[in-house]
């Protein structure tokens, strides 16, 4: 069969099984609300639980929206079916969570039921969180309920019919959500695995980016951690992280996650840049936990040849376009000899995966936007040239860089895929 | 040979196409307002406005600028006839050491040609990539909201003055 | 003539004034200088000369500089040209001084002419630092014009055969009852100013003053934004070449090769200069001067030996080096029993001053006599080094003060010119101009040293302070130009000059030790300090030396005490305190700011106050502030701002409150973000995103300053207030609105710690 035909058959499934369920199973029973929120708890070993899993559920990157308040929603979320707008989780009564009880945050987590019954979208991963253990919930749910109430009603999503109809997505969950906790492992597995199957399968919800998305926007089993694309990003796969440059290890990955930046990769930027923000925050045995479960899913690493050391920078030469454009605004931080690299210590432009991969979709990312500052802290910071370069100047830049620090196939069509890159951000 | 059209005026200099505008301003061009601050893109000291849009000028080659005007501070005004802007910064005393003003001043000067009547949230926005040593920001600050007044309400006199024109020539009025 | 400062590259030197000079008054060297004459330096950060032995006590730098003429020239033209030797990094000095000199002899701003630092024309002031200037060279300039007033009007009496009080002075033109005038440049005619000044001055009445105590807008801004020539950097001169130093990768590294031939044939390169490991390339272009430099660098290869900290060890370290002990200070009296005892440890981490623009200087060999423009803060100690350096005279080297970006101390400004002076000898005949790149800045330059503070202090029942136990462990505060090997570039020649030892400033100025002496009325006190010589990593002064560190450990360990007393911090700080200039600073602080001691806490809000005389000796600041922590994020906004300062007899006051607005929000960023980044071999830190300073995104929303003038006061200095009580009123309000005290600079990372330990 197709895959078109397989993807129409598809959708009619879930059409029917959809409206089925939405009779059965879509209203589910409301939880009667508190009449006001629960006092914060007094435990500040349990607040310290929660706030962890907090950083390491990377909660707050959605549910606050640019310059507000922190968990008090109204983030928009773009997804293929239209625009999803976060919900205020702070302890307010009126518009956030303040009137649920713990059985009701739960069933959230777990189940992707609302407190009064209405089904959330699954933008909110709950298939992941529902393998949190009844524990952590209750940490979480104490460090939520210590936060500052805010008074932020819920934006409306702004999604296309049929989708804007809740009740379609019990077929959705009777299709794709694995409720519960994880299976026990086909063999024994250490601690630190054990632990970071349970914080990457769950918590973490790698997968919600990670993945590839089907046409119902779940992740496609079939293709686990396959890679994706969020916000215009390329996101990379997790399964193939041997197959790097250099290959990736547990310590890479560990220092990548903590601190935004891997001595033999790149920064963390785009949408991962605050993921790497809230993991500094979490344990170090935690993030460790993660690197090594993401290390197991690996191929072995081939036998290759080491990479070509890039040419060495032609000074004295006249320089072609690109050349030239290179070294006014990338060799002060990006050549071998640049200080961000002798006193810096940060990673050479060839390792990245941006400047390898097939695609020149990050590349012309990052050189459009930059890596931004986070208030005054610190930060692997790179400026932005979206109104420096035109389009055919970054694709000459690129090309440039990828030719003689990566030194791979030219990517194709550079200026048109800048242009069109550069039209999808202005959206 | 580069031609460059800053300030208005047209260029033609003989120098190295992979040099940074910023060194053509100041050394080639004898213009001192866009500084050496970090050659890195993080400090802001040698804004300037290309195409209508504040550039760190240590990172543009002038070899990408092409026909796109170059606008910098001297182009603005002189200490006898100071722009709105640079007034304001006169008028508040927005400087102790200085060196960072220039870039300040262009970098706030973009943001007024799109925005006049601005609001002090999105200057203190907008101005994030620049940055000052000497603590004079509430200065700076209180200067580019002074300036955004007076050009709103310039703007809004200047709408005023168009809009009575074409009424008159809508009503038949020679006038 | 006030106009945006004139670039004096077109200036001739002078050399009957500079004869003068030589003859009149002191001229400063050093006393490891081989043949140099041995003198006197103040004990005091600024280290300006001393008087001679015997002199009169003339007020501020008179005493040093006796002559009238070296600091005011009146021409029969009527052009009137004031030399000061401090020289104006920003803060505003040139403006305040021409407002004291004008009030004085009464003429329009305009109308004087103010020549700033050099060595070929003005008064050996040694440095600009300290908070000296408009005690020191203002008070001089103060007097000088006020005797020079007199002495035109007695020298116009006998011209107009009247007598001189029957005179009036007013915008240059001295009249007589009769409507009769002279000019001034008629009045000096035959006058010799040519002589000392007198220990008392006929100042002008404050109530009087039409100058002193407004806010004259500066002379130098109108300049700075519409790109005029305002700063070295701008400095075009004929035939000038560009010129980038190759800096070693860590403290000491030896270089072992280089592609000196190469790079020596890229476009432009006029020279590349080899000495030892000292590299430095020269180009007519300064993006060929980079790009040389980058071949330069790219193909250096460096052995390095140096051992910095182990980061997580610092100030364990810090407090095991050996120590030279200096007993700063004890009070002994009788006290109650003491009921309550807290104790506890601050520490202090390496800053830099975070020069916006890098160091920049040009120096010019002809034949043996060498120039140099720079905006190093002692053009006078900077020519004895350079002496020292080049194995010249002083006489044939002269320094002139041109400004360059804020510095906020010992930066690499130094540094920079004994770059330029070694270069211009390569390449004799041409202006070299040598411009350090921004990551030579940050991790070249000398930083305020880490430091360990511990207090220890007791209650008595009635809550008052009966004893207070301080103890500081740090490196010298001060590694100024003593002798050439303080001029880093001197330390990798193939010849190297050492560094000379370093020498603690003596309290009541200090160093490390500055403001530890409390000026609270405790009984019983004892201050110590452990001075530490070895400096592993490169130190000097950083603006306010050590009353940043002293005043946050002092005024939050106050708060501390505060709580354990049961008492309002304010009340509690009032409690004791005798100096009633203290008082009204505290008093009029807490009133703007609306001190509520019932105030009820509000979750993540707080309310901070501290209050602080800088050296005990300087003018008073007391600070409240409002803040919000985001907990999630450790964000702290700082909501308000009210500060309450006393600078003795004000000359400028937009002026000062520029400079307190300016000093808030610079402390606020050194305490709250700022760190030097090492390891065991290296600094790290190399540009902003390694040394993050305070961003719009964390400025305070509203920061108001006010002013208390004490007219005919003497002047109190205002550069280094406010430093000192900022970091310490945000400690306490961060205290006041999470229930943390936390100890450790910078506040911000750990604030975030806090909420997920």
């Amino acid at each position: 069969m197709s895959s078109k035909k397989k993807a129409a058959w598809t959708v009619g499934a879930v059409i029917v099984i959809g409206v089925a369920a939405a009779l059965a199973y879509a209203r589910q029973p409301a939880i009667p609300p508190l009449a006001q929120a629960p006092a914060a708890s007094a435990n500040q070993s349990l607040l310290a639980q929660g706030a962890r899993l907090a950083e390491l559920g990377d909660c707050m990157q959605c549910h606050t929206a640019k310059d507000g308040k922190p968990y008090a929603g109204g983030e928009p979320l773009a997804t293929p079916f239209g625009t999803i707008y976060t919900t205020n989780i702070t302890p307010d009564v009126e518009t956030g969570i303040g009137g649920w009880t713990q059985e009701a945050f739960a069933r959230a987590l777990r189940k992707g039921v609302s407190r009064d019954g209405h089904l959330l979208y699954p933008a909110f991963p709950y298939p992941h969180f529902t393998r949190m253990s009844d524990e952590d919930i209750a940490a979480l749910y104490a460090y939520m309920m210590a936060r500052t109430p805010v008074h932020a009603p819920a934006k409306a999503n702004a999604l296309s019919f049929p989708l804007n109809f809740r009740p379609l997505v019990a077929g959705w969950n009777l299709l794709f959500l694995d409720e519960g906790p994880l299976p026990q492992p086909a063999r024994t597995q250490s601690a630190e695995w054990l632990r970071g199957r349970y914080l990457v399968e769950g918590a973490g919800h790698c997968a919600s980016c990670h993945t590839p998305m089907n046409a119902l926007g779940a992740e496609k089993s079939s293709q686990p951690y396959a890679g994706g694309l969020i916000d215009g990003w390329n996101v990379p796969p997790l399964n193939a992280l041997t197959l790097a440059r250099k290959p990736w290890t547990v310590d890479q990955i560990t220092a990548y996650l903590r601190t935004g930046i891997a001595s033999e990769h790149s920064a963390a930027a785009g949408p991962m840049l605050p993921v790497a923000h809230h993991l500094a925050n979490a344990p170090e045995s935690d993030v460790r936990a993660i690197a090594t479960y993401l290390m197991s899913l690996q191929p072995p690493v081939p036998a290759q040849p080491a990479a070509p050391a890039p040419a060495a920078a032609a000074e004295s030469q006249p320089l072609s376009p690109g050349a030239a454009l290179f070294n006014a605004s990338c060799a002060g931080c990006h050549s071998a000899a640049a200080p961000m690299r002798s006193l810096g210590d940060r990673p050479a432009l060839e390792l990245g995966s941006t400047l390898n991969a097939d695609s020149p979709r990050n590349a012309i990312q990052m050189v459009l936007n930059g890596n931004p500052w986070t208030g005054s802290s610190a930060a692997h910071y790179m400026p932005p040239f979206a109104n420096v370069l035109t389009d055919q100047q970054i694709a000459d830049v690129l090309a440039y860089a990828r030719s003689t620090y990566a030194q791979r196939p030219a990517w194709n069509d550079l200026p048109a895929a800048v242009a069109a890159i550069r039209k999808e951000n202005s959206k | 040979m580069v031609k460059l059209t800053v300030n208005g005026v047209e260029h033609d200099l003989d120098i190295d196409p992979s040099m940074p505008l910023l060194y053509a301003l100041r050394n080639h061009l004898e213009l001192n307002g866009a500084k050496y601050g970090c050659g890195l893109g993080q400090c802001g000291a040698c804004t300037v406005i290309v195409g209508g849009k504040p550039v760190f000028s240590c990172l543009t080659p002038v070899s990408a600028v092409g026909a796109r005007p170059v606008r910098t501070i001297e182009g603005l005004g002189t200490p006898e006839q100071p722009s709105a802007l640079q007034k304001a910064f006169i008028d508040k005393q927005a400087a102790q050491c200085g060196y960072c003003i220039a870039g300040m001043v262009m970098r706030a000067q973009a943001l007024l040609d799109e925005r006049p009547g601005a609001t002090e949230a999105e200057i203190r926005e907008h101005m994030q990539p620049n940055l000052c040593r000497c603590g004079t920001h509430m200065r700076i600050i209180s200067a580019i909201v002074d300036a955004s007044q007076t050009l709103r309400k310039q703007r809004q006199a200047e709408n005023q003055t168009a809009r009575q024109a074409v009424a008159a020539i809508e009503s038949g009025d020679q006038a | 003539m006030n106009q945006p400062l004139d670039i004096p590259h077109d200036r001739l030197v002078d050399h009957k004034r500079r004869r003068f000079l030589a003859a009149g008054s002191l001229t400063v060297s050093f006393a490891l200088m081989p043949g140099a004459a041995v003198l006197a330096q103040r004990k005091t950060e600024d280290a300006a000369p001393v008087a001679a032995a015997g002199a009169a006590k003339l007020p501020g730098n008179l005493s040093s500089t006796p002559l009238l003429d070296s600091w005011i020239r009146i021409d029969e033209q009527g052009k009137i040209t004031v030399y000061t030797g401090k020289a104006e990094l920003g803060t505003g000095i040139r403006t305040a001084f021409i407002q004291i000199a004008a009030e004085e002899l009464q003429v329009a701003p305009a109308a004087i002419n103010l020549i700033t630092a050099d060595t070929g024309l003005t008064p050996n002031e040694g440095y600009t630092a300290g908070s000296h200037s408009t005690a020191d060279s203002g008070t001089a300039i103060y007097n000088a014009a006020a005797q020079v007033r007199a002495l035109l009007l007695q020298s116009a009496a006998e011209k107009l055969g009247v007598p001189a009080d029957t005179l009036r002075a007013a915008d240059g033109v001295i009249s007589t009852q009769d409507g009769r005038k002279l000019n001034y440049g008629e009045a000096v005619s035959g006058l010799d100013l040519h002589r000392n000044a007198e220990p008392t001055s006929p100042l002008r009445d404050p109530k009087q003053h039409n100058l002193i105590g407004t806010s004259v807008p500066r002379v130098d801004i109108p300049g700075k934004v519409s790109g005029g020539a305002s700063y070295v950097q701008d400095m075009r001169l004929p035939g000038m070449v560009h010129a980038r130093a190759v800096r070693a990768p860590s403290y000491g590294a030896r270089l072992l090769k280089a592609d000196v031939e190469g790079v020596e044939k890229m476009p432009g390169v006029v020279k590349v200069v080899q000495d030892g490991s000292y590299l430095a390339v020269v180009a007519e272009d300064e993006w060929q001067a980079i790009r040389a430099m980058r071949a330069l660098t790219s193909s250096a290869e460096w052995e390095e030996t140096a051992r910095l900290f182990s980061p997580d060890a610092l100030y364990d370290t810090l407090m095991k080096m050996p120590a030279r002990e200096i007993h700063v200070g004890d009070r002994h009296g009788q006290a109650e029993p003491g009921v309550k005892t807290l104790q506890a440890r601050y520490t202090k981490p390496f800053l830099s001053h975070g020069s916006i623009g890098p160091s920049c200087a040009i120096a010019h060999m002809e034949g043996d006599k060498l120039t140099v423009w720079t905006h190093a803060q002692g053009v006078f100690p900077l020519r004895g080094g350079l002496a020292e350096l080049m194995g010249m005279k002083p006489a044939d080297i002269r320094c002139i003060h041109v400004p360059g970006a804020g510095c906020y101390g010992h930066n690499a400004a130094d540094d920079v010119a004994a770059d330029a002076a070694l270069i211009a000898r390569a390449v004799p005949g041409r202006p070299v101009r040598v411009q350090w790149m921004r990551e030579h800045e940050h991790n070249c330059e000398p930083y305020g040293p880490a430091m360990v503070t511990d207090v220890k202090a007791s209650l008595d029942a009635s809550g008052r302070v009966v004893d207070w136990q301080y103890e500081i462990w740090s490196n010298s505060h001060n590694q100024r130009i003593d002798n050439a090997g303080r001029l880093m570039p001197s330390n990798y020649l193939a010849k190297p000059f050492v560094p000379a030892p370093p020498q603690p400033i003596p309290m009541p100025e200090g160093g490390g030790d500055r403001n530890s002496l409390p000026l609270y009325n405790f009984a019983n006190y004892n201050v110590q300090h452990h001075f530490l010589p070895d400096m592993p990593i490169r130190v000097s002064a950083h603006r306010g030396l050590g009353a940043f560190m002293n005043i946050f450990t002092i005024e939050t360990f106050m708060d501390d005490l505060a709580a354990a007393a049961e008492a309002d911090p304010v009340a509690f700080r009032l409690r004791h305190l005798d100096d009633p200039r203290a008082r009204d600073v505290i008093e009029l602080a807490a009133k703007e700011f609306g001190w509520d001691p019932k105030r009820k806490h509000v979750p993540n809000r707080g309310v901070g106050f501290a209050f602080a005389q800088y050296k005990n000796l300087m003018s008073y600041m007391a600070i409240a502030v409002e803040i919000e922590v985001v907990p999630e994020t450790g964000q702290i906004r700082i909501e308000r701002v009210v500060a309450a300062v006393d600078t003795g007899q004000i000359v400028n006051p937009d002026g000062v409150r520029n400079q307190i607005e300016g000093g808030i929000i610079q402390s606020a960023s050194w305490a709250l973000f700022e760190q030097v980044r090492f390891d065991e071999h290296r600094i790290h830190t190399f540009d902003w995103s390694t040394y993050p300073i305070l961003r719009f995104s964390d400025v305070p929303l509203k920061i108001d300053v006010h002013l208390i003038d004490r007219p005919g006061a003497p002047f109190l200095g205002a550069g280094e207030a406010s430093q000192g009580p900022t970091s310490a009123v945000l400690g306490n309000a961060i205290a006041n609105a999470t229930g943390r005290r936390i100890r450790q600079l910078p506040l911000a990372p750990r604030l975030q710690d806090t909420y997920t330990a």
